[in-house]
């Protein structure tokens, strides 16, 4: 066991089970994995994806690049960091060699996202965040802080001291104090991805460290979605390695990582350390896993170590060797012996953990998402934001700032807390690769990818570090980059004898650390995926034992079957009794948008391509919509309800896109009109009564309304009451027959369509669904916008240039009917199909081609049009489809070829009124 | 440790050690291809495959191949509806099928198939009336059932039991996936070994005009004389043209996509669905790659709006549950030019000698080899080849137009 008395903050009174490679372990409450695999002196963890080259664990947090595991228990879940996982009883796992396995059921945690708006958000609960988070809530601010760990401090060890007293004391104090404050505080959410205006996404996970004690009732997941007026990234710096041959393998760690582990897990890495570095940040690791009981030596890169760190490690015993490198390493399953070139010449020092620094890589990522510039720091050799970006400050060791007392004074300004006396920092040798192989001088180490592929990519012509990143992968793994970045960008410009800073890095794109599919779609699964809108009726459809289709968001009864219907026998009864006596629909779904203003009129106007402004109070107008080339859009009637207002309605799936599209234009094209568009579709029920009786059951529950021809024509409207309930009613026919269109409002929808069918009863009234509708729709050649036209097809096209106004000088899609393409007489035009043979029913999206004698020839075979609806008609006794057809209407009268299946079914081209051509049944 | 024996990912071929030269700008070439994406680098190929033309420059301002051809989500299918998109995606698609041999390049082109799926009635009438046209247009294609969608790709939820319930799908076996970056580099070096120079951070900052001729253009890199300009620089193509004082429709928006980590093979083909938006395929690598719709605002920078992600994630999980705890770990947008009917615009311009290839919408990478060939063509002879003659400029005054709305990956 690696596990050291006094130090740590685990819970050891607390023993947890754990099973990693099939083998069993124990561990504490406040372990991660990999914690716990180093405490029981497990160092290998998988092996790299290309070389199968085994691999442990190289950090402490999310910058590590070698341990990935697959859990299998509680849940499977692929490719996770055993850093970032943390311990729980029971947890299974196993270490990883390239790829993660998803779990073949279902994922029965429940994930969902919460939407916050704030003054600032602080990204990063270290000294730095902590402090900025404070005095913006002390300053009466409204505050969130985020930090992705499981407990606020950052990178704090518990070693330093703040204002005297030690840093962890004072974390919690200021964590106190934030909650005094209201501050909404998070520890285990990472914020991964910033967006523009201050929008922030950050994943928070709410119950996989409880494991079994997780409240059933909790969702597993949250992704929270920040708006924040100011960002502060306060998210820390992440140690960069440093290239040197056969640097992959277990046992070889960032040095503050070996220290995280002492500090935080209580967890000795190894006993026989040696740090390579040329930052003085890794003497403190030294120090540290020295004074934890490690022999250690210390290899510095730099000419002069720095005098202050030099005389304490002498002090603990550590040897340090200026101006030396390491030159590789030995061992298979663990690091065994460091390779180094002293001034003395080369040695060979047995170890069994190997710590690495080359300095340090502020976390930009959040910063960079937002497309805040950076720029290299010869300094710091690396990347920090340089101009400030509206909104977002990057501060401490993000924005560069590696002491304390920097950091504090970052996060509070002048008054900040005092921080411990500390070695002053001298200058970090920059150093990205060692002497030695390059073909085993890995750069990104999960990738295997070495200095060689970077040289081959050099010279291969690549002179772009996206190039490089490309031709080498290094960047693409699952760390996408954290420790290799930099080094990539570095290492590249060395061999190119081009500078970094000329170079830069790749882009930074979210999310920071991976994020579930699953957390990402939260509650938008299932039924919550899209929302089901249903009619008032939708518990009397159920119970009348609908068959419903989804239609837009809409659920419609399709057809009403009895007991051993299909589709087809219920539909030829549905439209028999419809056309014979009366029938019933539910027609609430259709788009309703109520229009008010005194430049009502204007709109339409120029909107609809035929004349509204001109429509009398009291009467409706069929009308039709086109985009600006000239394509139906949408249809719908138009009702005049007063000089300034208008109800109009659209097609079921249309509406959102009409209301959008009027709206485009009135704000963006048309903004001095005085009109206001209301959807009214939910407002209103709509329950078309259909058929020669429908005036006998309309006029019985209306007494007070006409329903004679004279006072109640064809395309008028009516205002009545039932009951003291305002009922609209419209002479509106889908179906060429007698028609009355009952509109009410929708509180009221299922007793008025209790008293229709009451009435209805001794006339065999019969519901019918928006099959039925399809059928008697067709039957008269009416078009449905989407299913017989696909935005391609003009008015004109479907034979209804009389909608389309001679006299008005401009509307939407005018200018394009001028155009010559439009006047091409081959262009499709609207037409029936009748199947010569009288039985087959064409399925709809057939393809219509000339008349082959002698059977289908080879393609390509030249297509004249497609069959958009097809049905069996009751009234015509047999089958009938609407089709689009090259020349169509010159072309009546003549026989088609439609493949089907292999065969040719013959069809004949008609005139697309099959019923009552003479528009005798609207009237009754 | 685990039982994995082949090593996942380590399969995928080495690039070769020579790519490109990286010359000065010479003074004058006989074409100068304005946009080294993979446009313009297919372009740059078959001027020097099929026609000779090697005394050519393709510019580009950035990193070659690094917009759209870096960023697309590799999918190659040409079961398009109307007859001129379908001539010329199967023109490119019977390209793609010896690509690699033509260019010498292991471009990984692996033809898994594309479901289209199908989930409401009228989803079902939009599948047949496609299907029975790619088949007289002798593609292959078919309507395939629930069953049969499951069968191909047994980890679709085709039970009933999800919002927009799968009710069958198009099947276009010949459609597959190529490694992009290999694809552009394979273009690059055969096109570099051809005497063409590619030069990178080049940007077109304007022409030289003598009439209805452009005798140069003005770069970063200085000034070049050309005998012929061929724009291959996709939403940026109107920003250009707009120098010559022609007006391009236009819009260009930010499209998303995303990866996963890696993944054993769970997903053996390509799946689209129009209806609840989404993508999917599985790299060779074995991470998932995921295209999200359009998003609606136009603009030039390479990313886009989080909640397109967030409904893209749930319309994945919600065809295929077993992503749930699939992890993304990147997203990017790459810019697509779309045109008011969705089809591309390729031909000539009001400028003799200046032709247009733009407005590929969602369709420009499974179009590169095919409309290389057909640029260089049109380039070579003066004239639009007969598969990119449809789509002249020239068609949104003639009201001819080839309206590929209901037929693009996404909904633009």
């Amino acid at each position: 066991m690696s596990r050291v008395h006094g130090y740590g903050r685990v819970e050891t009174g607390r023993t947890l089970t754990f099973t990693f490679d099939g083998r069993t372990y124990t561990g504490h409450p406040g372990d991660t994995l990999a914690s716990a695999l180093l405490a029981n002196g497990v160092h290998l963890v998988g092996s790299s994806v290309k070389l199968g080259r085994p691999h442990g664990i190289s950090a402490a947090w999310t910058e590590d690049a070698t341990a990935l595991v697959q859990i299998e228990r509680p849940f499977p879940e692929p490719m996770l960091q055993a850093t970032t996982v943390e311990l729980v009883d029971g947890l299974v796992a196993r270490g990883l060699r390239g790829q993660g396995r998803l779990a073949s059921l279902a994922d029965p945690a429940r994930y969902d996202r919460q939407h916050t708006h704030t003054d600032t958000l602080v990204i990063g609960a270290g000294p730095a965040g902590l402090l900025a988070a404070l005095a913006a809530a002390r300053a009466g601010e409204d505050v969130v802080l985020v930090d992705d760990r499981s407990c606020a401090g950052g990178a704090l060890t518990g070693t330093e001291v703040v204002d005297g007293r030690p840093a962890l004391e004072f974390v919690a104090d200021v964590v106190e104090e934030l909650a005094r404050l209201g501050v909404r505080h998070l520890q285990r959410t990472t914020a991964f991805g910033q967006y523009d205006d201050g929008f922030v996404l950050a994943l928070q996970r709410r119950t996989d460290h409880l494991g079994a004690a997780a409240p059933a009732h909790r969702g597993r997941q949250r992704v929270h979605r920040i708006r924040a007026l100011k960002v502060v990234v306060a998210t820390g710096a992440q140690e960069r390695p440093i290239v040197f041959a056969d640097n992959d393998r277990p046992g070889i760690m960032l040095a503050a990582s070996a220290r995280d582990y002492l500090h935080r897990y209580g967890v000795l890495a190894g006993r026989e350390v040696v740090v390579f570095t040329s930052d003085d940040a890794a003497y403190a690791a030294a120090l540290d896993l020295a004074g934890a009981g490690s022999e250690v030596t210390l290899l510095d890169v730099r000419d002069a170590p720095p005098r202050e760190w030099a005389a304490r490690a002498a002090d603990a015993g550590v040897a340090v060797h200026a101006s030396a490198v390491v030159t590789g390493t030995e061992g298979e399953q663990r690091v065994r012996a460091v390779l180094a070139r002293t001034v003395d010449g080369g040695i060979r020092l047995p170890a069994d953990l190997l710590l690495v620094s080359g300095g340090w890589n502020p976390v930009v990522h959040l910063f960079s998402h937002a497309r805040g510039a950076l720029a290299y720091d010869p300094e710091l050799g690396s990347f920090r934001p340089t101009s400030s970006l509206p909104g977002v400050t990057a501060i401490g060791a993000a924005n560069g700032t590696l002491d304390l007392a920097g950091v504090l004074r970052d996060g509070a300004g002048p008054d900040a807390p005092v921080a411990g006396p500390e070695p002053a920092r001298t200058p970090t040798g920059i150093v990205w690769r060692t002497e030695g192989d390059p073909d085993r001088q890995f750069v990104d180490i999960q990738r295997d990818a070495t200095v060689t592929d970077i040289g081959r990519a050099v010279g291969a012509g690549l002179r772009s570090v996206e190039h490089v990143k490309r031709y080498t992968t290094i960047g693409t793994a699952h760390d996408q980059g954290k420790t290799s970045g930099v080094l990539a960008s570095g290492i590249t410009a060395e061999l190119l004898g081009a500078r970094i800073e000329d170079l830069g890095t790749t882009t930074y794109r979210p999310p920071y650390t991976p994020v579930a599919f699953a957390a990402l779609a939260g509650r938008s699964r299932g039924e919550l995926f899209d929302p089901v809108r249903t009619t008032p009726l939708h518990e009397w459809h159920v119970a009348a034992g609908a068959v419903f289709e989804d239609v837009g968001q809409w659920k419609r009864p399709r057809y009403y079957p009895r007991p051993g219907e299909d589709m087809d026998t219920a539909v030829l009864r549905e439209c028999a009794a419809t056309r014979s006596g009366v029938g019933i629909l539910d027609g609430s779904t259709l788009g309703k948008i109520d229009v008010q203003g005194p430049d009502a009129g204007v709109l339409l106007d120029r909107l609809y391509t035929n004349m509204m402004s001109t429509l009398k109070v009291g009467r409706v107008r069929y009308g039709v919509l086109c985009g600006n080339d000239g394509m139906v859009l949408d249809d719908g009637t138009v009702l005049r309800i007063d000089e300034h207002r208008y109800l109009l309605t659209t097609t079921t799936g249309g509406a959102a896109t009409v209301l959008d599209w009027m709206e485009e234009w009135l704000q963006t094209e048309w903004p001095e009109l005085r009109v206001h568009l209301t959807s009214v579709t939910e407002q209103w029920s709509v329950f078309p009564v259909v058929g020669p009786r429908s005036r006998e059951v309309v006029g019985e529950v209306f007494a007070d309304l006409d329903v004679g021809n004279d006072a109640f024509p064809f395309m008028a409207w009516r205002d009545t009451t039932l009951d003291g309930v305002p009922v609209r009613v419209a002479r509106i026919s889908f179906s060429g027959e007698l028609a009355y269109e009952v509109n009410v409002c929708s509180w009221y929808a299922p007793a008025l369509w209790t008293r229709l069918l009451a009435a209805g009863q001794r006339h065999g009234i019969t519901p019918y669904g928006t099959e039925t509708m399809h059928v008697l729709r067709a039957e008269k050649g009416y078009p449905i916008i989407g299913q017989d036209t696909d935005g391609t097809v003009s008015p004109q096209d479907l034979g209804m240039s009389w909608v389309v106004s001679k006299k008005k000088d401009d509307f939407v899609g005018k200018r394009s009917f001028s155009r010559p393409e439009n006047h091409n007489p081959l262009r499709k035009q609207f037409v029936s199909l009748l199947p010569v043979d009288g039985r087959t029913r064409l399925p709809e999206g057939s393809q219509i081609v000339e008349l082959c004698d002698d059977g289908l020839p080879e393609p390509p075979v030249p297509m004249l049009g497609h069959v958009t609806s097809s049905y069996h008609s009751a009234e015509l006794a047999r089958p009938f489809a609407l089709a689009l057809v090259k020349n169509g209407r010159a072309r009546i009268g003549e026989l088609v070829d439609v493949p089907v299946d292999g065969a040719l079914v013959r069809a004949l081209i008609g005139d697309t009124v099959l019923v009552d051509p003479e528009g005798a049944r609207r009237d009754g | 440790m685990n039982d994995v024996t082949t090593a996942p990912g380590a399969d995928l071929p080495e690039h070769p050690d020579f790519l490109w030269r990286n010359p000065e700008p010479k003074k004058n070439y006989d074409v100068v291809i304005i946009g080294g994406g993979g446009h313009g680098l297919a372009t740059a190929h078959y001027l020097a495959k099929n026609h000779g033309i090697t005394n050519v420059a393709v510019l580009e301002k950035g990193w070659l191949a690094g917009g759209n051809m870096a960023r697309n989500t590799t999918l190659i299918r040409s079961n398009y509806l109307w007859d001129e998109s379908a001539a010329i995606y199967e023109h490119a698609l019977k390209l793609w099928e010896g690509l690699e041999d033509d260019l010498g390049y292991p471009i990984l082109f692996s033809q898994r198939g594309v479901l289209n799926l199908a989930h409401t009635e009228q989803d079902i009438r939009d599948s047949v009336r496609r299907v029975e046209a790619n088949k007289l247009n002798g593609i292959d294609a078919e309507w395939l059932g629930p069953d049969e969608v499951k069968r191909i790709c047994p980890i679709i939820n085709t039970s009933g039991d999800i919002r927009y319930p799968v009710r069958g799908a198009t099947y276009q076996p010949r459609a597959g996936i190529a490694k992009h970056d290999y694809v552009a580099w394979g273009f690059a070096r055969r096109v570099d070994e051809a005497g063409v120079d590619l030069i990178q951070d080049c940007e077109v900052t304007g022409f030289t005009v003598d009439g209805d001729r452009v005798t140069g253009v003005r770069t970063s890199r200085g000034d070049i004389g050309c005998g012929t300009v061929a724009l291959c620089a996709a939403g940026h193509t109107s920003v250009l043209l707009d120098e010559l004082g022609v007006r391009t429709p236009l819009q260009s928006h930010p499209l998303q996509a995303l990866v996963s980590e890696l993944l054993e093979p769970v997903h053996p083909t390509i799946v689209m669905s129009n209806a609840v938006h989404v993508y999917v395929s599985q790299a060779h690598k074995g991470e998932l790659v995921m295209g999200a719709g359009v998003d609606s605002y136009n603009g030039y920078g390479q990313r886009g709006a989080f909640h397109i992600i967030e409904r893209q994630m749930a319309a994945a999980v919600e065809l295929f549950p077993v992503f749930a705890r699939a992890h993304l770990l990147r997203s990017w947008a790459g810019i697509v030019d779309v045109t008011p009917d969705a089809s591309p615009i390729v031909g000539h311009t009001p400028y003799e000698n200046v032709f247009v290839n733009a407005g590929w919408g969602t369709g420009g990478f499974k179009a590169t080899p095919g409309l290389g060939w057909c640029f260089a063509h049109t380039i070579a002879h003066g004239q639009p080849h007969p598969y990119v003659a449809p789509f002249s400029l020239d068609r949104f005054t003639t009201g001819a137009l080839v309206d590929e709305h209901g037929a693009a990956a996404v909904a633009h």
